[in-house]
């Protein structure tokens, strides 16, 4: 991709590089907690030495995963409040789906979908973190039932979030354009105008 | 702990058939707390023929000792002295795994083989396949295994099945000096049971009766208890134990949901792509953006 000095700066590399850590952390989180969730996933443990290899790395992973989440959520907490324009955003996400994104609402630096997103997936990190302690028996050793529904809490917000991370994933490949934010922090003017409409005003003072 | 098997009744995170063309009677331990003495020649013979010393710990006031079940001490006699009918009575259990029909512990373990239900119903575990997660703890209703603290796996009575294997019985069984322990195919077992219950109505425990919850579908480990109305008397014996909801729900139910509507997300996502195309930033908007650089 050629890259152009009008391109906007959307991250900064400390911000590139945190989201990096998070989504290291968590790919080889959702490959190791797969592989304690279903026998058809075992297998994996093999990526990270074995089964018991996999049990001791997971929660250790897990830990490195929540401070650099919490790091990330302190910088973009500000930037994802909800807005009306955002609920509205929301209800026609369908139409955005369907492939017309005309008549969507003009967006700042998130959308509402993003902003969702950035909500659940802070909830779902918090809810691992706590669930993911009680199930530590290296370190604690909780009462059976606090240990029996953090089992269950555990499992069922991990297979939400794999599913939102796929969806985000999926969003970032699908709108063209937007992967080299995460990866050296630009975008074209063209692709703010047309999906942040508000937040290319702001950076560029152009209407 | 086992020797390769050709009787094996099911094997934790598998989800093809075991080796099981070999069918063996179904066993059982009947353990009558009526007529046990608390000498704990069963707690000596365990360690002697599974050859582990736990270590030697403190009195705690009581004659529980160890005063916990550990992943070197596979069984331990419960003390309870309780008050019925204006009489002390003196309860010894002896505690140890159950062997349950329907193995919380099994349902749990995300390792594949390291737990063996075989088919004469005792369940045990295999060390060299454990992870040491610890979800046999959370799937037990009885609290019994153990994860040590030297090698982080998972302990617990096997019924010794290295013995019941060769025809022996358990060395707990074979060592009780009054015939509390009695080891026998389950069948017999229930109708020994059944004589020892008449016999314990006909002293006056008409609440007597044998523990085998039916929640767990049944044990491989009964107890003769002389009030079977209330197993909780007995150092906390559950009454009607089955496996957790939570368990249920988490290793059951959600396993398969939770698979698929991951790869439904993901496939969906593909099929999005292949039918709607990707989200181009539009020709338009590029121009118009050149032109205004133009000028």
């Amino acid at each position: 991709m050629i890259r152009n000095p009008k391109d906007l700066t959307r991250y900064t590399a400390h911000e590139r590089a945190n989201h990096w850590l998070v989504g290291i952390c968590f790919i080889l989180l959702a490959l190791s907690g797969l592989a304690f969730f279903h026998p058809a996933f075992f297998p994996l443990t093999q990526l990270f030495g074995g089964g018991v290899w996999a049990r001791i790395l997971h929660p250790y992973i897990g830990v490195i995963m929540a401070a650099s989440f919490l790091v990330m959520f302190l910088r973009f907490r500000s930037l994802n409040t909800m807005t009306p324009a955002d609920k509205e955003w929301l209800s026609r996400a369908g139409e955005m789906m369907s492939g017309d994104d005309h008549n969507m609402p003009e967006q700042g630096k998130y959308n509402g979908g993003q902003k969702a997103m950035f909500w659940a997936m802070s909830l779902s990190v918090l809810l691992l973190f706590v669930s993911g302690i009680f199930l530590w028996r290296a370190y604690f050793s909780l009462p059976v039932d606090v240990v029996r529904l953090g089992a269950v809490v555990h499992a069922a917000i991990a297979a939400i979030m794999i599913a939102m991370i796929f969806v985000h994933v999926y969003a970032a490949l699908w709108v063209r354009g937007t992967v080299r934010a995460m990866v050296y922090g630009t975008v074209t003017r063209a692709w703010a105008k047309q999906h942040h409409r508000a937040w290319y005003r702001q950076v560029t003072g152009k209407s | 702990m086992a020797l390769q098997s050709l009787d094996i009744a099911r094997r934790s995170a598998t989800t093809t058939p075991a080796p099981g063309v070999r069918q063996t009677t179904e066993v059982a331990k009947l353990i009558d707390v009526s007529t046990c003495i608390g000498c704990k020649a069963c707690q000596a013979a365990c360690m002697e023929w599974n050859d582990i010393r736990d270590e030697v710990g403190n009195c705690v006031g009581v004659y529980d000792n160890p005063a916990d079940l550990t992943a070197k001490s596979w069984t331990v006699m419960r003390f309870a002295e309780v008050e019925e009918k204006g009489k002390l009575e003196w309860l010894i259990r002896k505690d140890g795994c159950m062997h349950c029909a329907d193995p919380g512990c099994l349902k749990a373990c995300p390792a594949p083989g390291a737990i063996i239900q075989y088919a004469n119903g005792i369940v045990d575990f295999h060390q060299e396949n454990c992870i040491g997660c610890g979800y046999c703890v959370t799937g037990c209703p009885f609290n019994i295994p153990r994860i040590s603290q030297e090698d982080s796996k998972a302990y617990k009575c096997t019924l010794c099945s290295d013995r019941v294997a060769v025809g022996q019985a358990p060395a707990c069984a074979k060592v009780c000096p009054t015939g509390a322990i009695q080891f026998g195919s389950k069948e017999q077992m229930k109708d020994y049971a059944a004589k020892r219950i008449v016999d314990l109505k006909s002293r006056g425990y008409d609440k007597a009766g044998l523990y085998d919850p039916q929640g767990v579908g049944g044990t491989h480990v009964m107890y003769v208890l002389h009030h079977a109305d209330r197993p909780e008397l007995y150092k906390g014996l559950p009454n009607d134990p089955s496996i957790s909801p939570l368990v249920s729900l988490w290793k059951g139910f959600a396993k398969p949901l939770a698979s698929v509507a991951m790869a439904a997300v993901a496939l969906g996502s593909l099929f999005h792509y292949v039918m709607k195309g990707p989200n181009e930033v539009s020709k338009e908007l590029e121009d118009e953006l050149e032109k205004e650089d133009a000028k």
